[in-house]
């Protein structure tokens, strides 16, 4: 059955407070810590970041909280703009990208949590095995069985056009960690982004795997987990829409049978 | 602890190959019960406050009693595929397969239910 409280090792516990720097501007930040092998409860620690020497973005503030206050704090980061997806976590209650939220979208304090729902690896990282693992079994590539051309596959710009707003994913995994029916069915139900993956393929038009795809998609929780929540379309980090490929692919499976 | 790959995680048992039909269906029931719904509700809003044998009367008419026969049927069979859904996004194992039985046998009797109190009032 669904847990509605935390066992009691996960119950998050406040933590240490870092001593608050001179300045006018300076901003709260209260950062979930956990650390596998002290054996301790997770914690919330705070913060005090100088804002007029930090950069506009809330992974600048974390990069100067690891430089110059405390150097445990982990977390995943590399490009800083938006396109490898390693810094998702959850900022002010919403899942996002650490590198492209500003702090001035933020009223307040600033809380950062890992995305939620995932068991943590250490502080703001998640293990995204499953998900990853989810991903590649949606078969990610382009499967074809006419001999390949001598030149390449072509396809025309209307069905090219048909992949904007689908290959744009950078598989950060916001969407699939803010939607509830992942939280509770994620050993079964793909998530979002993997559905959203397996979309870009289908629509495909040099796809000769369509109906394989289909096929292996047809369960009632790999696919028919998505109750039409949203979420996953209202955090994305990226502006795309999972929720509508879902409904898109459902579209085609009920096209197969009706 | 088992010593499984995530990939064979992720792949389970494969895929069960259904689906689509309940997904389609419970569109159907969805459709006929937001035509159904209104309909019924003008029939009971019209028999409201009515005598008994005023009430007996109206339910004992074609049109207001096949409205609520269909609103009994697809509506029961609407709830019971609703809620196993429900039932299947919290529930595990035993207690997921008990639940379902539950309310499926529940959603009938409601049904058969009604259905027996329509008869004896319209014939």
């Amino acid at each position: 059955m669904v847990q509605l409280t935390l066992p009691k090792n996960s119950k998050i516990r406040t933590g240490k407070t870092w001593p608050k720097p001179e300045g006018k501007n300076v901003r709260k930040f209260q950062i979930y810590r956990w650390n596998p092998d002290d054996g301790e409860n997770p914690r919330v620690d705070t913060y005090f970041v100088d804002m007029d020497t930090c950069g506009p973005m809330v992974l600048d503030a974390l990069i100067k909280i690891k430089n110059e206050i405390d150097p445990t704090l982990t977390f995943r980061r590399s490009c800083r703009e938006g396109i490898c997806g390693s810094c998702a976590m959850n900022i002010d209650g919403i899942n996002t990208l650490a590198c492209i939220y500003g702090l001035d979208e933020i009223k307040g304090d600033v809380r950062i949590y890992p995305l939620p729902h995932m068991e943590v690896i250490k502080d703001l990282i998640p293990d995204l095995t499953h998900f990853y693992a989810q991903h590649a079994s949606i078969m990610p590539w382009l499967e074809t069985k006419t001999n390949r051309p001598a030149k390449e596959w072509r396809q025309s710009i209307e069905d090219r056009k048909k992949l904007d707003g689908l290959y744009e994913c950078v598989m950060c995994a916001s969407c699939s960690t803010s939607c509830p029916s992942y939280w509770w069915n994620s050993d079964r139900y793909l998530g979002p982004a993997a559905l959203l993956h397996a979309y870009r393929w289908i629509i495909d038009s040099r796809d000769e795997a369509t109906g394989e795809r289909l096929d292996q998609l047809e369960d009632p929780f790999k696919l028919y987990r998505c109750h039409t929540i949203m979420n996953c379309a209202k955090t994305c980090p990226k502006g795309l829409n999972p929720a509508k490929a879902i409904a898109e692919i459902k579209k085609m499976m009920v096209e197969r049978v009706v | 602890m088992r010593y499984l790959t995530a990939r064979k995680r992720a792949e389970f048992r494969g895929s069960a190959h259904h689906g689509t039909e309940h997904h389609w269906s419970m569109t159907v029931s969805a459709v006929g019960l937001a035509l159904l719904v209104p309909a019924w509700l003008y029939v009971f809003g019209s028999a409201l406050g009515g005598t008994r044998e005023e009430v007996l009367a109206t339910f004992a008419r074609p049109f207001p009693a096949i409205v609520t026969a269909l609103l009994l049927v697809v509506g029961m069979r609407h709830f019971a595929m609703g809620a196993t859904t429900m039932i299947e996004d919290y529930a595990r194992g035993t207690t997921r397969k008990m639940l379902i039985i539950g309310v499926v046998a529940l959603s009938w009797a409601i049904a058969a239910t009604g259905l027996y109190a329509l008869v004896r009032i319209a014939l």
